[in-house]
C-alpha cells in the first residue's frame, strides 16, 4: 500500500530539518533565552512560580514558534518549489496536515529540551495532576502551529510576510493561549480543575485543523 | 485522438493596470514545437504560467483537452501537463534523486517514470548523492527537466531550458527535446537564443508587449527537421 500523501510531506520535511536543524535550533536558543531572562528577571519564589510559570512557559513557546513559522514556507518558495507542488494532483490539504505535523513535531522536540531547564530555573512542583500538562501542552501547541501554517501560507506572496504573520496570527490564537495559561496554572496550583480548559483547547483544535484543511486549496491556488 | 491539446482563447492578463497579456489566442496540436519568442517583458512566461494553471487569465479561457477532445478537469488537466521554470523548482539540500521520489509519490495512480528513468533520459547519473544546491547550472537545468517528465507529461512548458547553459548542453537538451516531440508530446519553449531552438520549432509564435504579433511557421522544412533529429542521434 502506497502511503497517504501527507505522509510524503512530513516525511520531507523532517529530512530537511534533520539535515539543516534551522528551525529546531532557532526556536531552542530563543525559547532557552526567554525562560532564562525570565526567571533572572523575576527571581521567584516556589509559590509565585506556580502561578506565573504556566504563563512563560507557553510565550516562550509561542514567540519561539513564531520565528521558526515564519519559515515554514521559505524551503517552497525558494526555487519556486511551491509551484511544482501546485502542479502536482496531490490535494492542498495533505500538503498542509503534512507541514502542521512536521512543525508541530520540531516545536515539542523543543518543549521536551525546555520542559527540565524550566522546573530547574523556577524550582517548580506541581500541586495539581502534573501529568495532564502532557495533554495540554500539545493541545495548545497544535492549535498554535496548524493557524501558524495556515497564516505563514496565507501571507507568503506579502512584502512583510514576516511581520505580517505574528499579526494574523497572534489576535486568533488568543482563545487558545488563555486556555493553554489557565490549563497550566490549574496544574501547576492545583486550585482549579483544568477539564474546562482542556475541552476547549481539543474544541479548538478540532475547528481550526479542519477549517485549515478545508481552506487550504484555496490559499495554495491563489495568485 | 484529438489533434488538439491546448486552446487559449482571447486570455488576457492584467496585474492592476499592467496588462501582461492581451487578447491572445491560440490553439497547440499534439506533436507540435511552439517556439514563443519575444522581448524582455512581452508575455513570455506569462503565457506559460496562464496556460500551466499557475495564473488564471483576468478575461478569455484556457483549455486543456483529454484524448477524447473534451475539455479536461483541472485535476486531470493538472497531470498532463509539465512545467519548467527559470528556477529548478526542487529542494536544494535534497540529491535529484532524493527530489524525483519525492515528486513521483506525489503523481499517484499515474504511470510514471521512476526517478531512475528521469534522470537517465536527461544525462544525469541517479547514483550522484550531491544536493541540487550544489549542482552547476547546466545540471540543474536538466533536474528541473527530468522533475517535468516524471509524470509523463504530453504538454511540456518550458521557460527558458536553456538560459545559462553552454552551448553543449544547450544542444543536449535539444536533442532530447526533439526526441520527445517525435514521441507525440507537443513542446512550448521560450528563449532569447532563437537560432538555437529554431531547428526545432514547427511553428513560432512572437509576442511583444503582451500580444501576439505573429504565428509563423518554423522556418525549418520537415526534411531539415529530419536531418537535424538524424545528427542529434
Amino acid at each position: 500500500m502506497k502511503p497517504a500523501y501527507f505522509l510524503l510531506h512530513l516525511k520531507k520535511d523532517l529530512r530537511l530539518e534533520w539535515r539543516s536543524k534551522d528551525a529546531i535550533n532557532s526556536m531552542l536558543f530563543f525559547a532557552l533565552l526567554v525562560v532564562v531572562l525570565f526567571s533572572l528577571a523575576f527571581d521567584p519564589t516556589q509559590d509565585a512560580s506556580r502561578k506565573i510559570a504556566g504563563g512563560i512557559l507557553c510565550v516562550a513557546i509561542m514567540f519561539a514558534a513564531v520565528s521558526a513559522l515564519n519559515q515554514a514556507w521559505a524551503r517552497e518558495l525558494r526555487n519556486q518549489v511551491l509551484d511544482a507542488l501546485r502542479m502536482t494532483p496531490a490535494p492542498g490539504a495533505s500538503l498542509f496536515l503534512g507541514k502542521a505535523i512536521a512543525n508541530f513535531a520540531f516545536v515539542t522536540i523543543v518543549e521536551i529540551v525546555l520542559a527540565p531547564v524550566f522546573v530547574v530555573f523556577y524550582n517548580l512542583r506541581a500541586v495539581g495532576n502534573a501529568w495532564l500538562l502532557a495533554l495540554v501542552i500539545p493541545l495548545g501547541t497544535w492549535a498554535l502551529i496548524v493557524n501558524g501554517v495556515f497564516f505563514a501560507a496565507l501571507s507568503i506572496r506579502t512584502r512583510n510576510r514576516e511581520m505580517l504573520l505574528p499579526l494574523i496570527l497572534l489576535p486568533i490564537f488568543i482563545p487558545a493561549l488563555l486556555g493553554m495559561v489557565m490549563a497550566c496554572s490549574s496544574i501547576l496550583t492545583g486550585e482549579a480543575d483544568p477539564t474546562l480548559w482542556i475541552k476547549m483547547l481539543a474544541a479548538y483544535d478540532v475547528a481550526f485543523t479542519t477549517l485549515g484543511m478545508m481552506l487550504f486549496e484555496v490559499i495554495l491556488h491563489a495568485e | 485522438m484529438s489533434s488538439r491539446i491546448a486552446e487559449l482563447e482571447e486570455i488576457s492578463k492584467l496585474y492592476g493596470t499592467f496588462a501582461a497579456l492581451r487578447k491572445v489566442s491560440v490553439s497547440l496540436e499534439h506533436g507540435r514545437c511552439y517556439l514563443v519568442l519575444g522581448p524582455n517583458g512581452a508575455g513570455k512566461s506569462t503565457l506559460l504560467r496562464t496556460l500551466a494553471g499557475l495564473l488564471q487569465p483576468t478575461y478569455g479561457k484556457v483549455r486543456i483537452f483529454d484524448d477524447t477532445g473534451e475539455a479536461a478537469e483541472p485535476m486531470e488537466a493538472r497531470g498532463r501537463i509539465g512545467y519548467m521554470s527559470h528556477m529548478t523548482m526542487l529542494y536544494d539540500e535534497f540529491s535529484g534523486v532524493e527530489n524525483l521520489r519525492y515528486f513521483t509519490g506525489l503523481y499517484r495512480g499515474r504511470d510514471c517514470l521512476t526517478p531512475e528513468q528521469a534522470l537517465r533520459s536527461v544525462g544525469l547519473d541517479p547514483a550522484l548523492t550531491r544536493p541540487v544546491g550544489q549542482y552547476s547550472q547546466g545540471m540543474k537545468q536538466r533536474a528541473s527537466l527530468a522533475r517535468v517528465l516524471i509524470s509523463r507529461p504530453e504538454l511540456l512548458l518550458l521557460d527558458e531550458p536553456f538560459s545559462n547553459m553552454d552551448i553543449q548542453s544547450a544542444h543536449q537538451m535539444l536533442r532530447l527535446l526533439e526526441t520527445f516531440r517525435t514521441e507525440q508530446r507537443t513542446i512550448v519553449l521560450t528563449t532569447h537564443q532563437r537560432e538555437l531552438a529554431e531547428p526545432l520549432a514547427d511553428w513560432v509564435l512572437t509576442l511583444d508587449a503582451g500580444a501576439m504579433v505573429s504565428l509563423d511557421e518554423g522556418p525549418y522544412t520537415k526534411a531539415q527537421k529530419l536531418t537535424f533529429a538524424g545528427a542529434a542521434r
